[in-house]
């Protein structure tokens, strides 16, 4: 399709000269339009182009040719125009092909166009990255679901067969080519999206239409823009997070070990504005919602070896029955208030307005974008009423104020009650200092009474005549789901439930949910008087972060869930590494960096290192057989080292310290590493009759050691765990012995008991692994061109800051020590490291930067 | 952010009467609530509407391929450069300082909105560069140096010194 632009142009040819490595310079007053296969944007460019029918030369070249001279990253397509300029923006190339052939773009065009480039845009490089390089095509529609939500309200409000009138423009070319790619070939379909499909089908029977998809994607598909797609950065993903729920699998794995009658229970909490707005986000029902996110996160669990006894939900008829019975003896004894409530009610979208859909002015400080809760400017509380030009944030339209009865948990009636439950409660049971601490700050200012229903469709409904329509505020309802769930594995939940004397009831929680589980819900039991059993063991997290930021489902920042398992990294690695940085004192960060280090220094250089010496020496020296051992004095001091570390770790992990237990494991077999470096029975094994004994000795005990850890092991890393006991064919008694009572490390190996085969437990996780598995998951920061006008990028927090100079000071304290005393050499670089990364978080904190300063040349 | 540059753009344009404003969204998109249609989203959008409305045409080009370019690095501006990560903020400058390398005005010779947005949302990198760098992208700053000066465009924004003063050679710095 050479053909040369003969119409009269007047030609200023600017000649960028000099520039080498380019494709083609256009002169002559001709056009040229340059694109590549399987790039959308060039889709666009084509079909405007046959669509206007200006002539144009169009010219096919490879994704990373550089056409445009100035720019030094190849960009497609490109229009070179007659004067010799460049147009490298697709939309630009759309509108100016248009504006040639007499049609100029209208504000609307514009508005579509601007539209397209900074929201669709966006949005489709995160669909198509998913469907294209994950081969998770079913995530397209959900990157999707918000621009075409405000396509479809646009296109049925306005009812013309076209974006911005009755004839084609721009727009609607751009648009089309944004959609086509991902609606030929992906589980996303237009199906409930009427006006939108139409209009899609119309733009796309297009002859221009069918012509340009042909030339760029060639009838493959998606499949036709893989190598497109390799070359785009990768968007952020979306993430789920499943640390609080490691935790209670850890103590429930030890306390099934531990022999203790036990039931572990937890479920998805399906009720709630948020599922609503979720669904209608995604055009499904609430209950497929709920469908979709409970087999996620059913895999996602199962992936990480958490597996309880029954993973349930909320929305069951059981859910109901026991909700309903809880309200009906609560309204029976007096616990329940009726009040009158204003509030905001959209009557575009039909339904009333939580807080967080509210926005307007601040009737305080005059903010423009206030919050129904609170005004982000001034920080303070607000009544959503009293925002002044209140808008609901769906549609923009002025909702109006409605009154509205809804019934009240009268809390201030049984505080005195709770109080003298938590005393107990609090003083026998074991609670983290941060939910004790929680709850008393929420008894200090006094209880109030606190709204137990929600005028929304999607919840338990209320049984009470007079509040038909409503059903109940989802933390009312989701903490009886722990209770309906039981009674949907067995029908003797009672006995669990109703049974305070004899059942002790452990609740994990990160720190956000410690008041609904400390104060409102065991209000509503004790208020409910039906012999409940009470929550006697709090236990819940502070938050962890990811890098040197949050974790963000919003904003797509971390890892997960669904994702954890595409990394390669094992799950009892992972299981390892987020147990070991549980944030139990304060808030602690996850690092791809320190994943591997920790993975490295501690499991494969020390705990792996140990377990597979002593298999190895049973292997090579003794044909298999564990060997006789005589104890020395130095054997004894080892045992009794190695039994200490084992009743701390019990005493801890009764107390559900699952992070400082772990630590306790690793230095046995710091210890057990140690005594073999010092007895070498590599060396012994080739001696006398006597060394040889010792060599015998030295094994054996080894191996015994090895046999402890991996029954240690086993609440953190069960795979693992069972791997070693089958290497070293251990009987399955040995578990429970070991870990009964206090801890009692016995010889479950005893003399020529014959071992499997052993081989490597871990795996070395190398550096650029790591790299690339912190580019794809998105660790880097971005660069806030807006926070440099303030001042500097990094947030300056002296508070941080004096805090990390007392640690820098500690670490460096640490590593002189073990220095001093001649550590293992792998011991002291895992904590120079640390020191490194304290003083970097040092450095952020006083707004420095980071990069260490260079190293000196080490003394040996 | 985009309200105070569309303040400014009003003010330059000499328009009296105040135009009301509200954001959408987390990124804050601008919506220009208009009295005889429907509202305008969107940064360039709104910008584009209000030249039309002062009867500046030629702030929006000349010419069918003035026009295009323009719209071009209005474009550039709310994308590339407003979701630029530090590592693209050099390759955003070399790109610039090569593209204005012949050129007074991003669309030539003739002052744009182009010109007017561009500088909006480079400012807050010209701040941060350090001097040295000022003067390695001396197209730009020179380009930037002449957007602020220019009568009537900076307004919210405090002026940068951009070059060093030719008198002095680099040793009494």
């Amino acid at each position: 399709m050479w053909v040369c632009f003969s119409s009269a142009v007047v030609i200023t040819v600017y000649t960028a000269c000099g520039f080498k490595s380019l494709v083609c310079v256009a002169t002559n007053g001709q056009m040229n339009l340059f694109v590549s296969e399987g790039n959308p944007h060039c889709l666009k460019a084509l079909a405007a182009l046959e669509a206007t029918g200006v002539q144009c030369g169009v010219q096919f070249v490879n994704h990373d040719e550089r056409v445009v001279p100035f720019l030094s990253r190849p960009t497609l397509p490109a229009l070179a125009l007659p004067s010799g300029q460049y147009l490298f923006s697709s939309n630009a190339i759309c509108r100016y092909l248009f504006e040639v052939n007499g049609q100029e773009c209208s504000e609307l065009c514009n508005q579509w166009l601007e539209w397209e480039a900074t929201v669709l845009q966006p949005a489709l490089q995160q669909a198509l990255h998913m469907a294209v390089l994950q081969g998770k095509s079913s995530e397209v529609s959900k990157a999707l679901q918000g621009p075409i939500n405000v396509l479809e309200q646009s296109l049925s409000k306005r009812n013309t067969p076209y974006l911005t009138g009755d004839s084609v423009s721009a727009a609607d070319l751009v648009l089309w080519a944004g959609f086509f790619p991902v609606l030929s070939d992906s589980s996303l379909t237009l199906g409930e999206h009427k006006s939108l499909k139409a209009w899609f089908d119309r733009v796309a029977a297009m002859n221009a239409c069918q012509s340009a998809a042909q030339k760029v994607l060639q009838g493959k598909g998606l499949q036709g823009m893989k190598s497109y797609m390799q070359k785009q950065p990768a968007p952020q993903s979306s993430q789920f997070i499943t640390l609080p729920h490691l935790t209670p699998s850890a103590s429930a794995r030890y306390g099934h070990l531990r022999g203790w009658n036990m039931l572990f229970v937890c479920g998805t909490d399906e009720y709630g504005t948020a599922t609503e707005n979720k669904a209608r986000e995604e055009g499904l029902t609430p209950q497929q919602i709920c469908d979709k996110y409970h087999a996620v996160h059913s895999s996602i669990y199962k992936w990480f070896q958490i597996d309880f006894d029954y993973f349930g939900r909320t929305t069951t008829e059981k859910q109901t029955e026991i909700a309903q019975d809880i309200f009906w003896r609560l309204h029976e004894r007096g616990f329940l208030i009726e009040d009158t409530v204003e509030q905001l009610r959209c009557e575009n979208c039909q339904r009333f307005l939580a807080d967080r859909f509210v926005e307007g002015i601040c009737p305080h400080c005059s903010y423009p974008e206030a919050r129904g809760d609170q005004c982000d400017k001034c920080g303070r509380l607000i009544n959503a009423v009293d925002l002044r030009e209140p808008q609901c944030k769906v549609c923009r339209q002025t909702p109006v104020i409605r009154s509205s009865k809804h019934l009240f948990l009268d809390l201030p009636k049984l505080e005195s009650q709770l109080e003298q439950w938590l005393e107990k409660s609090t003083s026998t049971g074991d609670w983290t200092a941060n939910a004790k601490q929680i709850t008393r700050s929420w008894l200090r200012d006094g209880l109030k009474p606190r709204c137990i229903t929600r005028d929304l469709q999607w919840g338990t409904p209320v049984p009470h005549a007079d509040f038909k329509e409503k059903v109940f505020y989802v933390w009312f309802d989701a903490p009886i789901g722990y209770l309906s769930i039981t009674a949907n594995y067995t029908s003797e939940w009672e006995k669990w439930w109703k049974n305070p004397h004899q059942v002790e009831l452990y609740n994990f929680m990160a720190k956000d949910n410690v008041p609904f589980h400390s104060v409102v819900f065991p209000c509503s039991l004790l208020g409910a008087q039906d012999n409940y059993t009470l929550v006697n063991h709090l236990i819940a997290t502070e938050y962890l972060n990811y890098e040197d930021t949050k974790f963000s489902k919003s904003r797509g920042v971390g890892v997960f869930g669904d994702m954890a398992k595409d990394t390669g990294i094992p799950s009892d690695v992972w299981r390892f590494y987020l147990l070991y940085v549980r944030p139990e004192g304060q808030d602690s960060a996850f690092s791809w960096a320190d994943m591997a280090l920790k993975n490295n220094s501690e499991l494969l250089n020390n705990l792996g290192n140990f377990i597979n010496r002593a298999g190895m020496f049973v292997t090579k020296f003794f044909e298999g057989c564990v060997p006789v051992m005589e104890l020395q004095e130095e054997d004894k001091k080892l045992l009794a080292l190695v039994s200490w570390e084992l009743q701390q770790y019990i005493q801890l992990m009764d107390k559900i310290k699952i992070r400082d237990a772990l630590k306790h494991i690793l230095n046995i077999s710091r210890h057990g590493n140690q005594y073999i470096q010092v007895n070498e029975p590599w060396k012994k094994i080739k001696g006398g009759d006597s060394e040889r004994q010792r060599a015998g000795t030295v094994t054996g005990v080894s191996v015994n050691i090895a046999c402890l850890l991996s029954v240690m092991l086993s609440p953190y890393m069960p795979a693992v765990s069972q791997t070693i006991r089958d290497q070293l064919n251990a009987p399955p008694s040995c578990i429970n012995t070991m870990l009964e009572d206090n801890g009692t490390f016995v010889c479950s190996l005893s003399a020529g008991h014959r071992i499997g085969a052993v081989s490597p437990l871990f795996q070395k996780l190398e550096a650029d692994q790591i790299e690339a598995l912190k580019k794809k998951f998105g660790g880097q920061q971005v660069f806030d061109v807006y926070a440099v006008e303030v001042g500097t990028v990094n947030q300056v927090d002296p508070e941080k800051a004096k805090q990390l100079t007392q640690a820098v000071a500690e670490q460096g304290e640490k590593v002189r020590a073990l220095k001093a005393q001649k550590a293992e050499k792998a011991v002291i670089t895992a904590e120079v490291a640390k020191l490194l990364d304290l003083k970097k978080q040092l450095a952020l904190a006083e707004g420095k930067n980071p990069e260490p300063a260079p190293q000196k040349g080490k003394k040996k | 952010m985009a309200l105070r540059e569309l303040s400014s753009l009003e003010k330059y344009l000499g328009q009296k009467k105040a135009n009301k404003y509200s954001t959408q969204g987390d990124k804050k998109v601008p919506v220009l609530q208009n009295n005889n249609g429907p509202p305008l989203v969107g940064l360039v959008t709104i910008a584009c509407h209000l030249a039309k409305e002062a009867k500046r045409p030629e702030l929006l080009g000349d010419t069918a391929e003035s026009r295009a370019v323009v719209q071009q690095w209005l474009e550039y501006r709310v994308t590339k450069l407003d979701s630029c990560t530090k590592e693209d903020i050099k390759t955003v400058l070399k790109d610039l300082n090569l593209y204005l390398q012949d050129k007074v005005y991003l669309a030539g010779n003739q002052f744009t909105l182009a010109d007017v947005f561009m500088y909006y949302g480079i400012h807050p990198v010209i701040v941060d560069l350090a001097i040295q760098d000022r003067e390695q992208y001396v197209n730009v700053t020179r380009w930037f140096d002449h957007i602020q000066r220019y009568p009537g465009v900076r307004h919210h924004l405090p002026p940068v010194a951009v070059l060093r003063n030719r008198i002095y050679t680099s040793r009494h710095h």
